[in-house]
């Protein structure tokens, strides 16, 4: 009889352990902030197409657009795309939504930030809605547990910039998100297929780290305001360049001598066989000036 | 006394592990254990390709020298880079540099990665021909041996269908996990996790970012298999490096699985390109 009970208290005890251990493995919940280490934020030229897979409809949809659409009265509470979880400046912040009855999981949240909707990732085995149902800002996401990570789907969301003002993917995109966490670390990789704009799959990564003090914004209600008057008042005036006059398209070119057609994307850019072909006609760039990063005390170069 | 490198990484991995990591099945003390090649939960061999999407233009070209950009670099960092010097390190047969183990998998190139033996992953480059170890169990002569571009790396599966019966399969009950129908969700599988040190100093990023030999570098190699045609590796790389990183370089770099060798094209390492 005593020993039954010390093993049912030893069997309790090593549950309870070893449930606690699971879990910390796979929540996903709490504040990760981005380490930012790449130039998936980066919106430094208006022009940097560089590893994006676009095709020719994407490259010429990229090239039309002018930053002044922005400030069009209609587009200012414009949303980004849910892409932008992986080239947004901000934390991610992770939630369970709970059956209010079962408290079982159900989904997975993402909150939004002020330039960016909420993604609800559902795990209750909801499909994704009809082709024809309307899309969001935020899309339509689902989940499963594959290996120890999170794989996630989204679909039916709007057309809208793939990174900051570079590039663009349609309303008939999806992205499979890969939430992989080894400890504090949170990787994400997104991979963006679009059947409009994209000539291949766009893969992106980032990694996050568990965090108390995340850098998030508070996510107020936009309101439209008058940023440029020239467009408050001609509200006809759609900001665009048409098809070969966009006046930076060699920016990146004469800044770091890197041949225009890299800069305008595509995907045989992105493999290391292009890299080869530029052996012979790439000449190093002076010495940094602009935005070249750096320790403290150099950072105001 | 000279420190093992092997311990200090080994100490690194194990004291690191996530719970799930702890070896093995319950009956496991009974027999011998199973060999790294045997206990897989991913398969990593193959040809993977890498997939440049993101600092293109600090990956496929050499940066102009001050184009620090997103390193977290130290002050001592920045002297050292303002003096990088691609022709003398030429001269001076250090022309791999920035092909050290910190560095190399964000090089672009293809990866080849087969098994030595049971117990020893192989990973080399076609990109300055450069060979990682990735040791299951300890190497002989660790203590002894030299520093070099790719150190020596301790490597442990992190399972998460092979380990003790409680935590075998699912990670949430399973009315929790259901797959999307686009989906093979649910299925076992694990990452690798790797800890690379005794590492000879080297570059982070061509243009002369300097990483000391003190660095540690800790990856995670996770696989995303979205059909029989199409996988995708990305590899969660962390450096730490108390003397040239205010705080760790943390990225992560993506590949995707080719069928065969067809593209693989050996090249030397190169300083000035």
């Amino acid at each position: 009889m005593l020993g039954n009970m010390v093993s049912r208290r030893a069997l309790v005890l090593v549950l309870v352990l070893v449930s606690s251990a699971v879990h910390a493995q796979v929540d996903l919940t709490g504040f990760w902030s981005r380490s930012g280490q790449t130039d998936n934020v980066d919106a430094l030229n208006p022009v940097d197409l560089l590893g994006m897979p676009l095709n020719e409809d994407g490259r010429a949809k990229a090239l039309s657009y002018n930053i002044a659409a922005l400030s069009v009265t209609e587009r200012q509470c414009q949303m980004y795309t849910p892409f932008y979880l992986l080239v947004g400046p901000f934390a991610l912040d992770i939630s369970r939504v709970q059956d209010p009855v079962t408290q079982k999981l159900i989904a997975w949240k993402i909150a939004g930030w002020i330039d960016k909707d909420e993604t609800i990732i559902w795990m209750d085995g909801r499909p994704h809605p009809s082709e024809h149902a309307p899309h969001t800002h935020g899309g339509f996401t689902t989940g499963a547990w594959d290996g120890g990570a999170l794989t996630a789907v989204t679909t039916h969301f709007k057309l809208g910039d793939i990174k900051r003002h570079r590039g663009f993917s349609s309303d008939r995109a999806k992205i499979t998100y890969r939430f992989t966490r080894h400890g504090d670390l949170l990787t994400v990789t997104g991979i963006l297929e679009d059947p409009v704009y994209l000539a291949e799959p766009y893969v992106l990564t980032d990694v996050f780290t568990f965090s108390t003090a995340p850098n998030t914004l508070p996510s107020t209600a936009c309101e439209p305001i008058e940023e440029l008057a020239y467009l408050h008042e001609n509200p006809a005036i759609v900001p665009h360049y048409l098809p070969g006059r966009n006046p930076f398209v060699n920016e990146v070119t004469e800044r770091f001598n890197i041949p225009i057609e890299a800069v305008l994307g595509g995907p045989q850019t992105m493999y290391p066989e292009y890299r080869k072909t530029l052996e012979n006609r790439y000449v190093l760039p002076p010495p940094c000036t602009l935005d070249c990063g750096g320790p403290p005390a150099s950072q105001a170069r | 006394m000279r420190r093992s490198p092997y311990l200090l990484a080994a100490a690194i991995v194990f004291c690191t592990a996530p719970f799930t990591a702890q070896p093995q099945s319950p009956d496991a003390s009974a027999n011998a254990a199973p060999t790294a090649r045997a206990s897989a939960p991913i398969d990593l061999t193959g040809y993977w390709v890498s997939v440049v999407t993101q600092d293109w233009r600090w990956r496929m070209v050499t940066p102009a020298k001050g184009d620090y950009r997103n390193i977290p670099m130290t002050v001592q960092a920045g002297e050292v880079a303002d003096a990088w010097d691609p022709e003398a390190d030429e001269a001076a047969g250090e022309q791999c540099k920035s092909y050290g183990a910190p560095a190399l998998m964000s090089v672009p190139g293809r990866l080849h990665i087969t098994w030595q033996d049971d117990d020893v992953l192989r990973v080399e480059t076609d990109a300055g021909m450069q060979t990682r170890l990735l040791h299951f169990a300890e190497p002989p002569h660790a203590a002894h041996t030299p520093r070099s571009w790719q150190g020596i790396s301790v490597a442990q599966w992190q399972s998460y269908s092979g380990g003790a019966a409680f935590i075998r399969g699912p990670l949430l009950a399973p009315q929790e996990r259901r797959a999307d129908d686009e989906l093979s969700g649910g299925t076992p599988g694990g990452s690798l996790k790797v800890v690379t040190s005794n590492l000879r100093p080297g570059y982070l990023r061509k243009n002369g970012v300097p990483y000391g030999e003190d660095a540690v570098l800790t990856e995670y190699w996770d696989v995303l298999t979205r059909s029989d045609t199409e996988q995708w590796l990305t590899i969660t790389t962390q450096v730490e490096d108390p003397l040239y990183l205010r705080e760790p370089r943390l990225i992560a770099i993506p590949f995707r699985k080719e069928a065969d060798g067809e593209k693989w094209d050996p090249t030397p390492c190169s300083a000035t390109w």
